[in-house]
């Protein structure tokens, strides 16, 4: 037990909960809108890996990881657009078509891979990073906190502008309408459809974005089936904060932390059967479904599509 | 100014008018060629039963849905209203049957909605407008409430204010008055009148004659999809509101005259002790759940052929006594008995095989499956029985036999027996649930608010029915709450207060003082 409460542990492991919890904000930040606009969104999983893998792909062509951001954002954008055709604008089960595009996406992204990179494995080098004046001096928590790339803080600034557009503007009253009442958006004379559009290509943006950092920044390599469930992960996020993004903010840094513990306490030499570690952040979330499930009540259309005049 | 062709008296030019226009939808003709026009400065009344067309018409008005033939005029011009928008656009705004505001948002988010998405709400200038708006037609509402802590009433006025907020020119209201206390209604009464005086059009749709009578200025009734007949604001206030009533009821009804077709009185018959109860009750009772209340000592008797009526202010335990009677809910002590037989522990299909009957007042809620077809929501209670289902089989034959004879006896007016029982008018589910009740065996049928939501001729039918069945012999509980209802039909009423029975009445010439005064909680 003598690596457990040394600095270099606990460095090691709030930096990896940093890492771990982005993805899953953006991923949960997301879903948020599209829950909001009243969209089960099941495909932000495929969302991520097509993000994942076209981030990687741009960076390592590039050479520029901004570039691989804007690429990665742009494949969730894409598969976002296939979800909202699909399920906003012709109604089809919003369930049946998220998973068929996380599967669809995960089998198309594995094939590309092995074309492409199989023989090779190709690593992007260290991602840059920003340190934060004077607070990355702190002993410690400065490293761990204050030492990551640029986007890692923009990411955290994103949690605050949601709530602004949530609390403060038109766009944050015509979602929360679209996902309530949609009948009541409509005859206010907002485009219900048009109102979920925007926020499911929200989603697949963020969601893009976040395969893109997972796979550039956090792992440095894509390999199939990277994302291992962080889409889902920010689908419970979602669930959990309700229309709250702090709480999305929250959440993702406690599942950041139990998926930074796998990895740490590995390094530490802990003998603890890795598949038990990896198993904490699903455990955390029976635990904070548990907790906080039954609390509050999801938009009353969450889920349903709209169709004008229906009865 | 002298017009050649359709003479126009009171001079004032249309705001909207509809030329012939016609809806189609699958099986069904919901308008059929009518003709409207909507002038400013003018309450239109359009008064119709369930299913005449009324809503329809509207959804065409507010741009929900698109004619199938004939035109809409707006200000003379022909214009196609292809969505809500574009009519709010037009100065067309629309106070729908079932609100149209998102409950977890305040009233002033509700009004803000449909800015421009990428500006910042203009809180501000809402609240000086409204504040106008407000104090000159006295409509008063706390823009910082959440809409879902609003009344009905209060909801409605939000609904108006948001229409005269977008500069409205004509306001529509369908059906506003069926949620409101009788005061609502009255002051929605006074409110239409002023917004009239201040040059608004408005229509303002209710099946309810009365209404129409003493809020209109020109009333259309609509009948099965046509207009049947027009009252002008000349020939209004030339009659008096009988004279009006009458004039109505024959429009609707054709050569059914003679007052409010409502009144029916009916003389209690009395029944002697010694006639064996084919329904008796004792001491029943039933654990108050969260919100709802239980029962406690509730007694009595019915016997065959009497119509015995349950009084008393919503909610007061009457649909947990129909429940517990028709065995969905569980009993905690008493015993029923259906001609002596003890009903305690039996299930709702063995209740109701033995004759005990029950006709819930959650017509598509618990009564139908709104997705399955007529034929098979005739036999919900008997699935799994045969002759309709053998070895876990469904027999549809036997089914589609059966159900086209109900649909017959009963004169349910449905596209065909495949149709969802969600897409027929209230009037046509209460006969099927009729229809299902009443067959093989009822001996002891339990009503809960059986009019309720209906028109006029479906209440008539139903209550006919409900006369009928009680002449055949069966015991019958009527559970409503319109008084008038109940003194109309019953032998004795029996009024109904926290979960217990606090008084029967023989249904003489002063029950109605006797049951009031129960009601409110004196001694009759």
């Amino acid at each position: 037990m003598t690596g457990l409460f040394s600095e270099v542990f606990l460095g090691a492991l709030l930096f990896g909960a940093i890492t771990a919890a982005i993805p899953l904000l953006l991923a949960g930040l997301g879903e948020q809108m599209s829950e909001k606009a009243g969209v089960l969104n099941i495909g932000i999983e495929g969302m991520m890996i097509g993000g994942a893998y076209l981030g990687f792909v741009a960076a390592f062509y590039s050479g520029s990881l901004w570039l691989g951001f804007l690429f990665g954002a742009c494949a969730g954008i894409a598969v976002a657009a296939l979800m909202a055709l699909l399920c906003v604008r012709l109604g089809l089960n919003q369930i049946v078509i998220g998973i068929g595009l996380t599967l669809g996406l995960e089998g198309l992204t594995a094939l590309l891979h092995h074309f492409q990179f199989s023989r090779s494995y190709p690593r992007l080098p260290a991602a840059e990073r920003t340190e934060i004046p004077l607070l990355a001096d702190i002993p410690v928590l400065g490293p761990a906190l204050f030492r990551h790339h640029l986007i890692v803080y923009l990411a955290i600034a994103l949690v605050f502008v949601m709530i602004y557009v949530y609390r403060r503007t038109q766009l944050g009253l015509n979602l929360q309408a679209a996902g309530d009442k949609p009948a009541a958006l409509d005859v206010a004379g907002v485009d219900v459809i048009r109102t979920r559009t925007v926020a499911v290509l929200f989603t697949g943006a963020m969601a893009g974005l976040g395969g893109a950092y997972l796979a550039n920044v956090g792992a440095g390599i894509f390999i199939p089936f990277i994302t291992n469930g962080a889409g889902f992960l920010g689908i419970v996020l979602a669930m959990l904060a309700r229309g709250r993004p702090v709480w999305v903010l929250l959440g993702a840094l406690l599942f950041g932390l139990c998926l930074s513990l796998t990895t740490a306490m590995q390094v530490a030499g802990i003998n603890i059967p890795t598949d038990v570690i990896q198993m904490l952040p699903f455990l955390a979330v029976m635990v904070m479904l548990v907790a906080f499930g039954r609390r509050g009540s999801l938009p009353a259309a969450l889920g349903i599509p709209y169709e004008r005049g229906a009865r | 100014m002298t017009s050649a062709s359709p003479p126009r008296p009171a001079g004032k030019p249309d705001l909207v008018t509809l030329e012939r226009v016609t809806k189609r939808f699958p099986g069904i003709v919901a308008n059929n060629a009518v003709d409207l026009s909507i002038r400013a400065g003018e309450v239109h009344v359009l008064l119709g039963e369930n299913g005449a067309g009324k809503s329809t018409l509207i959804g065409m008005l507010s741009g929900l849905q698109q004619p199938t033939e004939g035109r809409i005029l707006v200000g003379g011009t022909p214009t196609p209203i292809t969505s809500p928008r574009h009519a709010l656009a037009l100065g067309i705004g629309t106070v729908f049957q079932h609100m149209m505001l998102v409950p977890t948002l305040t009233v002033a988010e509700n009004l803000l909605l449909g800015g421009s998405w990428w500006r910042r709400p203009k809180a501000g200038e809402l609240q000086a407008r409204a504040a106008e708006i407000g104090r000159t037609l006295g409509i008063s509402v706390d823009l910082g409430a959440r809409v879902e802590d609003l009344s009905l009433g209060e909801q409605q006025q939000v609904e108006i204010l948001r229409a005269l907020l977008r500069d409205s020119r004509l306001l529509i209201l369908d059906e506003s008055t069926s949620m409101l206390t009788p005061k609502g209604i009255d002051d929605l009464g006074a409110l239409m009148r002023r917004l009239a005086e201040n040059g608004l059009a408005i229509v303002f749709i209710t099946h309810k004659l009365k209404e129409a009578a003493a809020f209109g200025d020109r009333i259309s009734v609509l009948k099965l999809g046509r207009k049947v007949g027009e009252i002008t604001p000349e020939r209004l206030r030339s009659l008096g509101e009988d004279e009006i009533v009458a004039e109505i009821v024959e429009m609707m009804f054709g050569a059914r005259a003679g007052g409010d077709p409502e009144e029916a009185q009916r003389t209690a018959r009395a029944f002697p002790e010694a006639v064996a109860p084919l329904l008796e009750v004792r001491d029943l009772a039933v654990p108050a759940g969260s919100g709802t209340p239980g029962l406690s000592g509730v007694s009595f008797a019915v016997r065959p052929g009497e119509i015995l009526g349950i009084a008393g202010i919503d909610g007061n335990g009457q649909k947990q006594l129909a429940e517990a009677l028709a065995g969905q809910l569980a009993a905690s002590g008493g015993t029923i008995r259906l001609a002596g037989e003890a009903m305690d522990g039996l299930g709702v299909g063995e209740r109701h095989r033995k004759g005990l009957r029950y006709l819930t007042d959650d017509r598509l809620g618990e009564g139908t499956v709104g997705s399955f077809p007529v034929s098979i929501n005739f036999f919900l209670k008997q699935i799994g029985t045969p002759p309709f289902w053998r070895n876990g089989i469904e027999q549809t034959a036997a089914i589609d036999k059966r159900a086209g004879e109900l649909v017959r006896a009963y004169d349910v007016r449905t596209p065909s027996l495949e149709t969802p029982i969600g897409r027929l008018s209230g009037g046509n589910i209460q006969k099927i649930l009729i229809a299902r009740e009443f067959a093989d065996g009822a001996r002891a049928v339990i009503f809960n608010k059986p009019t309720y939501g209906l028109d006029l001729a479906n209440t008539l039918a139903t209550r006919q029915r409900i006369r009928d069945i009680a002449t055949g012999g069966a015991a019958v509980l009527l559970i409503s709450t319109d008084l008038e209802e109940l003194l109309g039909m019953c032998d004795r009423i029996s009024v109904m207060a926290s979960g217990a029975l606090v008084g029967t009445v023989d249904n003489a010439a002063d029950a109605r003082t006797r049951v009031g005064r129960l009601m409110i909680g004196l001694a009759a």
